[in-house]
């Protein structure tokens, strides 16, 4: 399967890549993993006129931590995964996603920023970008402006990258040292998009309640899914086995997916509770907690 | 447009369309047909080679001008003056194939995890082939195979 013809364009640098894209108006896309939009191309489901390649802008190839953990937009699944440091420092939510993107060489091209911008609603990084209250960086006419993950995420396959944009970088708050997340995927197998999966992160007070909670699910919806009411519900609260198993409930009551061969909605449903739930296990163990 | 890639070693100056997948390329425009295209979806490893030294790719996934300037190794380059490559002695020693089609890209993907892990327990080297798959095997000798190469080049360090 060959994809429809187009014109190729290699960015030397950031700027230039957005110059191009400026140029070459809407139907111009940023090539970067092309692990989404080289096999959408194949399939002809997309067809841009001209793809501008940012695998050579060394600028965007980065993974700093400085407050924030910041990963440029030519940053790999696989460098993150490699850089073991960023689970050993409270983002164990970030570390555990990227074990589990998609199989291990996709990883070695796929970015997290692609992904982001891609916004399959079944795809693993917009849930933790939300359970981790990402920011993403834009480069827009006006220049660059910080977008909230919750406002970055539009809907299907389409976020608040316009026109002519680019995204340069997601950020990643820093945790705190009562901060500890994880990452609970099921999947048919590995290479998979997920049956269901959620994402959790975590703050404690010192007094053992909970200072805030961020949970959201992919594969359950048209969009990744905020679970408010399970992040109201654990607010200011100690966890208990009770408190638990209420959160996973309000996962899977907001979770609304769509049946498929991977299973039935009644079964997502259920899943997205679980998972929920033991996700939110995990983190509270990773920080000492047995509930 | 015009690429320019090494390819085991081998500069190649070609004219491609830009949408020229790489297993392609190779294939078609260099003769190279060691590298296998089995789903053509991304999704079976079987196209994978090895970019830069170290780092696996699908073939099938990526266009010859994202290679241009770059290094490509693939499954014809790891023999040497007549020397099977330790992984494809080990493959062989330990019937790590049966019908061979999944072997190019089992090949290169461990290739790179050698290069990354020399000494990886059996449960990295599964995980590591988890996206390659095999319609034969059953695995279980070809991750004996990667092990046994795995010993064989730390004894022999000098061996690539
Ligand atoms: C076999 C297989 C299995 C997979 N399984 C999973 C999985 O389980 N979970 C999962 O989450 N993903 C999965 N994926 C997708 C994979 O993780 C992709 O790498 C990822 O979705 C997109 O990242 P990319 O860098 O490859 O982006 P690309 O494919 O290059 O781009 C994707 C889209 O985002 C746009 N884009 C990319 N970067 C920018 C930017 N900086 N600014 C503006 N627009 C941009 C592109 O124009 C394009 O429209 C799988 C892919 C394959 C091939
Ligand atoms: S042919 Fe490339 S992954 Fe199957
Ligand atoms: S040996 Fe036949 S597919 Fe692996």
């Amino acid at each position: 399967m060959i994809p429809a013809a187009f014109d190729y364009r290699r960015a030397g640098s950031a700027d230039d890549a957005f110059a191009q894209l400026q140029k070459l108006g809407g139907d111009a896309r940023v090539l970067a993993g092309g692990q989404s939009l080289i096999p959408a191309m194949r399939f002809r489901l997309a067809r841009p006129s001209v793809l501008v390649d940012i695998n050579g802008v060394a600028e965007l190839d980065y993974i700093t931590m400085n407050g924030a953990l910041t990963l440029g937009a030519i940053a790999r699944d696989s460098a993150v995964e490699r850089a073991s440091w960023i689970g050993e420092r409270g983002w164990s939510l970030i570390h555990d996603v990227s074990r589990v993107v998609a199989d291990p060489v996709v990883r070695q091209m796929g970015t997290v920023v692609g992904s982001l911008c891609h916004n399959d609603p079944s795809g693993d990084w917009p849930a933790v970008a939300l359970a981790a209250r990402a920011e993403m960086v834009v480069r827009g006419k006006d220049g660059q402006r910080t977008v909230p993950i919750d406002q970055f995420l539009v809907d299907s396959f389409t976020t608040a990258v316009q026109e002519g944009e680019m995204a340069l970088a997601v950020r990643f708050p820093a945790p705190d040292d009562r901060t500890a997340g994880s990452y609970q995927k099921v999947e048919r197998k590995v290479g998979d998009y997920a049956t269901a999966a959620a994402a959790v992160q975590v703050s404690l007070n010192a007094d053992g309640t909970v200072r805030g909670a961020g949970i959201a699910l992919s594969s359950a919806g048209p969009c990744a899914v905020r679970v408010t009411d399970a992040e109201a519900l654990l607010k200011g609260q100690t966890p208990t086995a009770d408190l638990i198993r209420a959160a996973g409930e309000a996962a899977a009551k907001q979770s609304d997916p769509q049946a498929d061969l991977r299973g039935s909605v009644e079964y997502k449903k259920n899943l997205a509770g679980v998972l929920v739930s033991r996700g939110l296990r995990q983190a509270l163990a990773r920080l000492g907690v047995q509930s | 447009m015009k690429v320019s890639i090494k390819v085991n070693g081998v500069q190649y100056e070609k004219d491609v369309e830009p949408r020229t997948l790489l297993a392609y390329f190779l294939r078609e425009d260099c003769g190279l047909t060691g590298t296998h295209v089995g789903c053509d979806t991304s999704s079976c490893g079987c196209c994978v080679v090895v970019m830069d030294g170290d780092r696996a790719v699908k073939a099938c996934t990526m266009f010859a001008a994202q290679a241009d300037g770059h290094e490509i190794l693939t499954v014809e380059g790891l023999a040497q003056g007549g020397a099977l490559h330790p992984l494809q002695q080990a493959f062989w020693d330990q019937h790590g194939l049966q019908c061979g089609y999944c072997t190019p890209g089992m090949l290169m993907t461990s290739y790179a995890l050698l290069k990354h892990k020399p000494n990886p327990s059996d449960g990295e080297i599964r995980e590591e082939l988890a996206g390659n798959l095999c319609r034969c095997t059953g695995y279980n000798n070809i991750v004996k195979a990667v092990r046994q190469a795995a010993e064989t080049l730390q004894a022999a360090p000098a061996t690539k």
